[in-house]
């Protein structure tokens, strides 16, 4: 084996709009995972069964299949449905969508932390199920959960490879596309392989720095 | 205490001198199960406006579950429970009682204001958010005047240097003392008050209680007391109700109850707990 240089400099170029492709998915992502996480584990409270159920249903389906036939359901059936994503888009809706059954399991595990007492205490106060959530139930649950949310965002950097089966070509993709080229693999897969550390492990040391701050 | 003897609360159908209506609080053959654990059996008592009732009698007699049919945490199997002559837990559609929305219950429970053994104080709040939070966003007050009333009542539980606290910070008896101060920011007609001291260390408890004394003795809200306290149960009340069973076995003023107490149960009670 041996490391050229030059090629490593040839790769750059294809690199940076790999790693752009790679933090739009992480951050976006990340974003959608959030929210959308938020809502599944506030409908699973629902006084309604109505909601709690679909909401359960969904969830857990979407946790137990593979990301990769999420990918390519969103890529190529909702098409047929009338609704055409660009790669990257469908690549960021995949992974915040996949990530968001996950992270409802982390919002519940906080809310269900929040000791009962202080629902009854909004109750006595007869404060309205919205302000409720956002004044007290939230700002406690989510303290404790950040950490965990954390775990998550370098998981899902990990997963983000995934979305080039779909074309968004992100730094793996760009990588193998440049080794179909030039039969080159040994610097663009190495570049690309160091990229994820330098990405993963400050965000690892910020989740870690965030969970002595916030869990006591 | 005032000069009438009437008592005012009447138990388990016993006869009631009062008008219809006249009653701020009204249970009316309620009864409450926990699976086959019948906790309140065909309970009947009222209290009238101003009245300072405690609940006393062994655990598991039902006097919690009281407080938490009014504070609607709990739903009444059978029966009706009137507030300020509004049902609680049903509301009137078309001539006909059915089971209250969230909606009508909030508007009820306005009147009533409660104090919890464990506090319960937001801990992501400092004391004045506590104690503004929910006149600001259920009664509506500006933010001014909530700061204000929450200031007189802290001058009153004798808080006011803690004002930029976090509960965290304060000792058991203070977090309590926030705790009947933002339950009192509502204005409610009637406080209820469930074992408030029971989980404070006991050189607390005092302070706590002087409090409560000098809310029963210079205000006109309504209480209703479950303690363990027996000394501030005869300082403080009008009348006393002693439960056994998920039923009022006894009832009266608390010199009575407490000196010459008629039923056998109630007298190994008080021995018990004196």
């Amino acid at each position: 084996m041996k490391w050229d240089w030059s090629a490593v400099g040839d790769f750059m170029p294809r690199f940076w709009d790999g790693v752009l492709v790679t933090l739009q998915a992480l951050v976006l992502g990340s974003l959608i995972a959030f929210a959308l996480g938020l809502v599944w584990a506030m409908a699973q409270r629902s006084p309604l069964k109505a909601v709690r159920w679909p909401v359960m249903v969904v969830t857990e389906f979407i946790r137990n299949t593979p990301l990769l036939v999420q990918l390519f359901f969103l890529f190529y059936v909702l098409p047929e449905w009338g609704l055409t994503l660009s790669a990257l888009t469908t690549g960021i809706v995949g992974l915040g969508l996949h990530y968001s059954t996950y992270t409802a399991e982390v919002y519940r595990a906080g809310i269900d932390g929040v000791p009962v007492g202080q629902w009854e205490a909004c109750t006595a106060l007869s404060m309205p199920r919205g302000r409720t959530w956002s004044a007290v139930i939230l700002p406690q649950a989510i303290r404790r959960v950040v950490p965990a949310l954390g775990n998550y965002v370098i998981a899902m950097l990990k997963d983000s490879p995934m979305i080039a089966v779909i074309g968004a070509l992100e730094m793996l993709g760009q990588a193998r596309q440049f080794t179909s080229i030039t039969f080159l693999p040994t610097e663009p897969i190495t570049v690309v392989g160091i990229a994820f550390i330098v990405i993963a492990y400050p965000a690892s040391l910020l989740t870690r720095a965030l969970e002595r701050r916030l869990v006591r | 205490m005032s000069a009438e003897k009437n008592p005012s609360t009447a138990a388990n159908g016993g006869t009631n001198a009062a008008a219809e209506g006249s009653e701020l609080i009204k249970f009316d053959n309620v009864t409450k199960r926990y699976g086959s654990n019948v906790v309140l059996d065909n309970l009947c008592f009222d209290v009238s406006p101003g009245k300072h009732v405690t609940l006393i009698g062994p655990s598991g007699s039902g006097k919690t579950t009281i407080l938490r049919l009014l504070m609607t945490l709990v739903k009444p199997d059978e029966g009706t429970i009137k507030v300020a002559g509004e049902y609680l837990s049903h509301e009137e559609r078309n001539g006909k009682l059915v089971p209250a929305g969230e909606k009508h219950s909030r508007e009820v429970r306005k009147n009533i204001g409660m104090v919890f053994q464990q506090f319960n104080l937001f801990p992501n709040m400092k004391v004045l958010r506590n104690i503004t939070e929910a006149p600001v966003h259920v009664l509506g007050l500006g933010k001014d005047e909530a700061e204000q009333r929450a200031r007189e009542l802290l001058e009153m539980v004798g808080l006011t240097d803690h004002i930029d606290k976090y509960p965290t910070q304060l000792s058991g008896g203070q977090q309590q003392r926030v705790a009947i101060a933002r339950a009192l920011a509502m204005r409610p007609q009637v406080l209820l008050l469930d074992e408030v001291t029971s989980a404070l260390d006991p050189e607390l408890v005092a302070g706590v209680l002087d409090v409560l004394r000098d809310i029963a003795h210079s205000t006109d809200i309504t209480m209703l007391c479950v303690t363990h306290e027996m000394n501030f149960a005869r300082d403080i009340s009008d009348d006393v109700l002693m439960f056994d069973a998920g039923r009022v076995i006894e009832s009266g003023a608390p010199e009575k109850i407490f000196t010459d107490p008629e039923h056998e149960r109630t007298r190994e009670f008080l021995s018990a707990v004196l």
